[in-house]
């Protein structure tokens, strides 16, 4: 998923001379191209997140689309007013980039672990939320947030995910994108690298026979309003997510919606609080977390 | 320009000032009052600002780091007509723009401000910027000395220096009393000038309240190179109104009619 984004960044900023990339001393062996063919508008601000987030907002403030780029829960936890202030309040044109979403640096420990990410950043208004499942899903949301610059979130996972999608298609916000069609009416509904979860689910348990697997890759504050019709098309929605449910995707789900005495089933399956604390690969760790993979 | 000297426009910005917070029962008029001068300078002499097309790109940029003080920036942009000056009376009114700390949704305010240590951060960006767009404009920023605190000022001026950011200016108003007690007696930035310059700024110290010298030292900075410039203009806290001068109460409390009266007089009266 790195290598896809900054591939595609590198690209669309030999057009789109707006971009700005600025990482926080991190992106051995990602940034390097990058940083080659645009040495105006690459910039390592050292290991400083609050100053790297009100810096792009002053960057943005003059025309710039400015991509800053960390593991993440640094330019995410680190410099949460200076997000909430200087970008989102002032609706300025900066997408916040981490890699290591969910368990992905399960390894390496509780502080690399970014389990509570989206809870954050879905607490902006402002900010519109990009969490792809796979690499094709990746280059669809960074198409979406070029032509629709404004506060954003871009969680990616690491490197070397497996592609679910068949193909490129465009990211309408708010809207999900089935993977595997339902034969039941009851959907797998995922987020980030709730995409891959959903896929082993369905793989190990009999139970998830049938059921389709959907996606919805740009999502938040301001897309709840477009929940409610989705949701009504199925009878059981089962969010899957790498994150806490506590203020994850699957909250935000039931945030958005009304279910008065509703024949529509909604189970939120997300990470429980086992692994706080625990290291191990992505998947001893999802599987410790309660994902029966 | 309707004032015939930066002092006359001193005075007007303190008036200014003290009628916005006693009408609407707010705090921080020592802040305000402290950097009357700086901003009346700026306005006056230094800045080179279009009223009529505020989002010219070649303009120089003033944020206020330090939004709590931010009546008197209200008053000087009012008492210029960058807005009918008429709509500072709804300041800290229900629904108002001109909020109690500074607001962009104010005419000629460029950023919000209100926690501190963002103003630098964000100057950073915008000095960057000019840097890579090839514009000679200045980005000024005030900052409080007590918010020097923040570890977030220390990471902008090492991004500044590194990148040799000569067209951004950071004025300290080191007026030398913070929230509670004088900065010596909560965080000692001392030796202050000795740190900047450590961190790769040039730096000079100004008596904030001295026009003439204000002045000199802002035009300075139009001739250095390669750094950043930091000035750390000395100030006194409530300064203009005898009773406010160098007093940790006037960072909250608002003056009654009675001390608003005396203190209009004090300043009509300098």
């Amino acid at each position: 998923m790195r290598n896809t984004f900054i591939t595609h960044l590198t690209k669309s900023a030999k057009t789109n001379e707006k971009i700005v990339l600025i990482v926080g001393d991190l992106g051995y062996s990602v940034i390097e191209e990058f940083e080659k063919q645009f040495p105006t508008r690459f910039y390592n601000a050292g290991i400083s997140e609050q100053n790297m987030a009100s810096m792009a907002a002053g960057l943005a403030s003059d025309g710039f689309h400015v991509f800053i780029y960390s593991i993440a829960n640094f330019p995410t936890f680190r410099c949460a007013e200076q997000l909430r202030n200087d970008v989102g309040y002032h609706n300025l044109p900066v997408t916040v980039v981490t890699v290591g979403g969910g368990l992905s640096y399960g390894n390496l420990g509780y502080s690399h672990h970014a389990i509570q990410d989206l809870g954050l950043m879905r607490l902006f208004p402002e900010f519109t939320i990009a969490s792809p499942g796979d690499s094709i899903e990746t280059s669809m949301c960074l198409d979406y947030l070029l032509g629709s610059p404004g506060p954003s979130y871009l969680r990616l996972k690491k490197a070397g995910e497996l592609n679910y999608y068949q193909g490129y298609r465009k990211i309408i916000p708010g809207i999900w994108n089935e993977i595997v069609p339902t034969t039941n009416n009851k959907i797998l509904l995922t987020t980030s690298g709730g995409l891959h979860i959903a896929h082993q689910l369905q793989k190990n348990n009999p139970e998830y026979i049938g059921y389709g697997i959907f996606t919805c890759p740009v999502w938040g504050a301001n897309f709840k309003a477009l929940q409610q019709e989705q949701v009504n098309k199925f009878n059981e929605i089962v969010t899957i997510e790498d994150h806490l449910l506590d203020c994850g995707f699957g909250s935000w789900l039931r945030e958005s919606i009304v279910l008065p005495d509703s024949h529509i089933k909604i189970i939120n399956k997300a990470l429980s609080l086992d692994v706080i604390g625990k290291v191990g690969t992505e998947d001893y760790l999802l599987k410790v977390g309660g994902f029966e993979i | 320009m309707k004032f015939n000297s930066s002092y006359e426009l001193a005075k007007e910005i303190r008036k200014k000032s003290l009628q916005m917070v006693v009408s609407s029962k707010a705090s921080h008029i020592g802040s305000a009052l402290s950097i009357a001068d700086i901003l009346s300078v700026l306005y006056f002499d230094i800045l080179n600002i279009n009223k009529s097309i505020l989002n010219d790109p070649g303009r120089d940029i003033l944020i206020l780091s330090k939004g709590h003080a931010c009546v008197s920036v209200y008053a000087v942009l009012g008492l210029l007509d960058f807005f009918p000056i008429t709509e500072l009376d709804s300041y800290g009114k229900n629904d108002s723009n001109f909020m109690n700390h500074i607001s962009h949704k104010v005419p000629g305010v460029e950023f919000s401000t209100g926690s501190l240590g963002h103003g630098l951060p964000f100057a950073t960006g915008k000095a960057l910027a000019s840097k890579i767009t090839n514009k000679k404009n200045k980005i000024f920023v005030i900052l409080g000395d007590g918010e020097l605190d923040e570890g977030s000022n220390w990471e902008a001026l090492l991004f500044a220096s590194h990148h040799k950011l000569d067209n951004l200016i950071a004025i300290v108003d080191y007026n030398n009393l913070q929230s509670l007690a004088t900065v010596k007696d909560t965080i000692n930035l001392e030796p202050l000038k000795n740190k900047f310059e450590s961190f790769g700024s040039h730096v000079f110290n100004v008596n904030g309240h001295d026009h003439t010298a204000l002045n000199k030292v802002f035009k300075k900075a139009t001739d250095l190179l390669g750094k950043p410039l930091v000035i750390i203009a000395n100030t006194i806290k409530g300064k203009g109104v005898s009773y406010m001068e160098n007093k940790v109460k006037w960072h909250y409390s608002t003056p009654n009619e009675a001390e608003l009266e005396i203190a209009i007089n004090e300043i009509n009266n300098a």
